[in-house]
């Protein structure tokens, strides 16, 4: 080995307290022996990592795809024990209480959001303020989903505040919201401080008042990041299950009656039927699973991949839906 | 087992430490840089030299197999270190920069104390003597010393932009390269900082080889022995630039008597 | 008139009242929408408290050694729970912080095309959005049943062990860790390549300049430069898994008997409330309320702790 290292390398003092050989790669040296096993080491990490994804959503679509047909958005489910039915029940139940929720959160969110990333600023008390929000919205982000629900629970439904009415759709909205509520403030802080000072110091330098520049200015200017934000909280609150069990319960039959499509009744009264579903138990896709799951009858367990396959479609739509619009707007 | 060393060797002159052969080197479908030949001679300053985008940082990254991190660089052509090519596919690139070491534009030293930035490069390279020995007199080369010798076990952070380079270019000789490549390494520092640098250049070209890229042209006349400078020009097909070397001599000749126009304009500040 | 307009174009440059009360309004609405958080989180915690405070005046401390749970008799203790919720949430941890850690170091340390690393990414990216009660369902009907063989030749094996000394038969408490780990997985992926990515391409080249491999400058340089934000994407999961309900809920047993071993059945603090709160009522309900404040506070400090850590780290590394 010496010889040749003198012979490629005549610098004299290398030889001294460096061990230095020769730029060719050996394989065989300890660190380059600890490069490939560690190597290998995370390739089957990520491995493993991906596989549950491909597993579920092999099972989901081939599970639930099969079952997919109109009758299961225009059916009710079937008594346990008889075949065939639907859960259109629990598809408009879930995309209701959803827009519930998003209705409540969205706006509490963008305006804490704002007031973050636009007013906190200046003294002791508005930085007192910016932390206990902060703060406040870590950990909200934190709190177990099932306790927005127990909340929710002992706010509305046992004390039936809603017009003395316990389990409603108003009430899963509300848990949900909850749950959306962090997500939404922070997308909104981090969209707002994407942009630039330069651009509010330019609409405040021709006279705009505070809420021009919001408005008209640096809100639309984030519009992209927000939006991809919103949607991706709505996602995941369409999934959710714990907030859900004890407030929104779940329903066997149709939010509104069915006559409420036909013209038997007075329009008045088919009118004021469009706030059953606000206060009274409303079916959802996430609880209909739940349920479904651990009951033994196999029609009830094939309706429940069935729901999985529309929700995570769903999800997995919007989700995609966000990225492309954050890549386009980038652009 | 001499002859299995990769790549036949060309130039095995003592006086010659690194040389290019043809190197034309693309970022994907881009070339930055094109045809370029070079012989860097042992023991002595090479400066690299030319407007932005010409392709001089790109060269100079590409003699230590830096250009490696960069996805879909490629490199056409041979460099040839001490005889070996060093993009030879048998060549191990860590090797190549422990005897090549390099000194970047901004100062960037580890989130560690000061005496593990350097002990941290001569534990990973092996090195079995003093490790305290070596920090001193690292430090020292980089005329460092005096000035961090009190706060060893602070963050290499805690110093200056200018004191936070030295200890980058003590860090790069702790593990005793043969070459040393500095990417403006005085771009990002105040003029008194520059100066020491400069001082300590001197020093150090006389146990190491020193390839430095520089914007600054009196920097390249106060350093360098050679002088090597790069231009710009757009491609027929107009997509872009690119670099190749216009010029390479000894840095007076460079400076006074040029022989193309363009190194003539360049020099004398009359550049476009 | 027009005239007289057109030459003082801007006479009066006093701001209107109306804009000037626009403007204050908005910055009250804001201000107390963003309060809301805090008045929401507050109210949580206080309506809580209220309702678990019979509970609380019953049963004391001794709640949270007890592990007897009877509506019969009216006594309740959450040991099993709570027992259940630290082992399944910390196991899942151990297991999921290395392949967590170990796929972002493969999606960014330039190991594989960026192509196929971003699309690793995704996929990642794209489990974390999957409802866990889909991955519940999935579990039940087909995780369990592959791994059973595995449970039961880890019994016929180990089963000399506490931790392997039962039966496995459905569902049970290592069913409910290895969907725990599915659940966080992404959330430590997704964190630690965000930290990974965050470590300055200069203190790459640094590394890579004076002649480290490239595990040596992923070991020496790049983790611990990453080591707050990785951190804090550990605890943050830690507190996703403690407060995981539903994947946990249809899997994990919920039985109130006390076992050490993994095979047998178990409970989490989340699921147990899942479970009772429905058909719970009286006292019950009361005891359900202190399980939950003590899965709240459970979560609350590991939450806590998860940014006090990435502060701490963060200014050592600064």
């Amino acid at each position: 080995m010496k010889p040749i290292s003198e012979a490629i390398d005549p610098n004299p003092k290398a030889g001294s307290l460096f061990q230095k050989s020769g730029l060719r790669f050996r394989p065989s040296l300890p660190r380059n022996l600890w490069n490939a096993v560690m190597t290998t080491l995370v390739a089957i990490a990520a491995g493993v990592a991906v596989l549950p994804l491909v597993l579920v959503l092999a099972f989901v679509l081939i599970k639930g795809g099969q079952l997919i047909s109109l009758k299961l958005f225009t059916e009710l489910p079937p008594a346990p024990g008889m075949g065939g039915g639907g859960i259109g029940n629990a598809v408009i139940g879930t995309v209701l209480v959803t827009g519930i929720a998003a209705l409540l959160a969205v706006p509490v969110g963008i305006g804490g959001g704002i007031y973050l990333a636009e007013f906190a600023q200046g003294g002791r008390v508005a930085r007192a303020l910016k932390v206990f929000v902060r703060f406040g919205t870590n950990v909200l982000s934190g709190v177990p989903s099932i306790i927005c629900g127990v909340f929710i629970y002992a706010l509305i439904v046992k004390t039936r505040l809603l017009f003395g009415q316990s389990y409603s759709g108003i009430a899963g909205g509300m848990a949900l919201a909850v749950l959306m509520l962090p997500t939404i403030i922070k997308t909104t802080d981090e969209g707002l401080k994407l942009v630039p000072d330069e651009l509010r110091w330019g609409a405040i330098g021709v006279g705009a008042s505070k809420f021009t520049t919001v408005m008209k200015i640096t809100l639309p200017a984030a519009f992209t990041p927000i939006a991809t934000g919103v949607v991706l909280g709505i996602a995941r609150a369409a999934g959710e299950t714990a907030p859900l069990i004890f407030t929104a319960l779940f329903s066997n039959y149709w939010p509104w009656p069915e006559t409420i499509l036909s013209g038997d009744t007075g329009l008045l009264e088919r009118l004021s039927q469009l706030k059953d579903p606000l206060l009274n138990p409303v079916a959802s896709m996430s609880v209909l699973i739940f349920n479904f799951a651990s009951t033994p009858y196999p029609e009830l367990q094939s309706l429940a991949w069935a729901a999985s396959f529309i929700l995570v479609i769903m999800i997995l739509g919007a989700n995609l839906l966000a990225r492309w619009l954050g890549r386009f707007a980038a652009r | 087992m001499t002859t299995s060393t990769p790549g036949p060797s060309t130039a095995t002159k003592t006086d010659l430490c690194l040389s290019l052969e043809d190197v034309t080197i693309s970022y994907g479908s881009f070339e930055a840089v094109r045809n370029v030949y070079l012989e860097i001679p042992r023991g002595q300053v090479t400066a690299f030299i030319g407007p932005s985008g010409c392709g001089k940082s790109t060269v100079l990254r590409s003699l230590n197999r830096m250009n490696d991190l960069i996805e879909g660089c490629h490199l056409r052509g041979r460099v040839v270190f001490n005889g070996e090519d060093l993009y030879h596919p048998k060549v191990d690139p860590v090797e190549v920069r422990r005897r090549i070491g390099m000194v970047f534009q901004k100062p960037n030293p580890f989130p560690k104390s000061i005496y593990e930035n350097i002990a941290f490069g001569a534990r990973i390279n092996g090195y079995r003597g003093n490790m305290d020995e070596l920090v001193e007199r690292s430090l020292r080369k980089a005329a460092l010393w005096d000035e961090a010798k009190d706060k060893l076990r602070d963050s290499g952070y805690a110093l200056s932009g200018g004191q936070q380079q030295r200890l980058c270019i003590a860090r790069a000789i702790a593990i005793e390269p043969e070459v040393i490549l500095m990417d403006e390494p005085c771009s990002a520092l105040d003029p008194i900082s520059t100066l020491k640098i400069e001082e300590m250049m001197h020093e150090l070209k006389k146990s190491y080889t020193i390839v430095i890229v520089t914007h600054n042209m009196q920097q390249a006349v106060r350093v360098s022995d050679r002088t090597a400078f790069f231009n710009a020009e757009a491609q027929d097909g107009g997509s872009g630039k690119v670099g190749y070397l216009v010029e390479y001599d000894e840095t007076e000749r460079i400076f006074n008597k040029p022989t193309q126009r363009a190194t003539m304009d360049y020099v004398s500040g009359r550049f476009g | 008139m027009t005239a007289s307009v057109n030459q003082q174009p801007f006479r009066n440059r006093r701001r209107p009242l109306s804009e000037r009360m626009l403007d204050q309004g908005f910055r009250l609405l804001v201000t107390a929408l963003a309060c809301s958080v805090g008045i929401i989180l507050l109210w949580i915690l206080r309506i809580i408290v209220k309702e678990s405070l019979p509970a609380i005046g019953v049963f004391g401390l001794s709640f949270l050694t007890k592990s007897a749970w009877d509506p019969v008799s009216n006594d309740y203790g959450a040991f099993t729970a709570i027992y259940g919720t630290l082992v399944s949430s910390l196991l899942a941890l151990a297991i999921a912080v290395p392949l967590g850690v170990g796929t972002a170091i493969f999606i960014t340390e330039n190991l594989i095309p960026r192509r196929i690393s971003s699309l690793l990414g995704l996929m990642v990216e794209l489990l974390a959005a999957i409802p866990s009660v889909v991955l519940g369902l999935w579990a039940i009907f087909v995780m369990e049943p592959a791994i059973r063989p595995i449970l039961t030749w880890l019994h016929t094996t180990l089963g000399w062990l506490p931790l392997f000394d039962t039966e496995p038969q459905g569902p049970g408490m290592a069913p409910a860790i290895l969907i725990l780990v599915v659940m966080i997985l992404p959330i430590i992926t997704a964190i630690s390549r965000d930290a990974l990515q965050q470590v300055p391409g200069e203190l790459r080249q640094a590394a890579y300049g004076i002649g480290t491999t490239r595990w040596g400058a992923i070991c020496h340089v790049i983790l611990p430069a990453a080591i707050s934000g990785i951190m804090g994407g550990v605890m943050l999961s830690l507190g996703r898994a403690m407060g995981e309900t539903m994947a946990v809920t249809m899997i994990i047993g919920n039985s109130n008997n006390f076992s050490l071993s993994l095979l047998a059945p178990g409970n989490t603090i989340a699921s147990m409330i899942a479970n009772q709160f429905g058909e719970a009522d009286g006292s019950q309900v009361s005891s359900l309320m202190y399980a939950s404040l003590v899965l709240m506070l459970l979560t609350l400090i590991v939450n806590i702790l998860a940014q006090w850590i990435v502060r701490k780290l963060s200014l050592r590394y600064q």
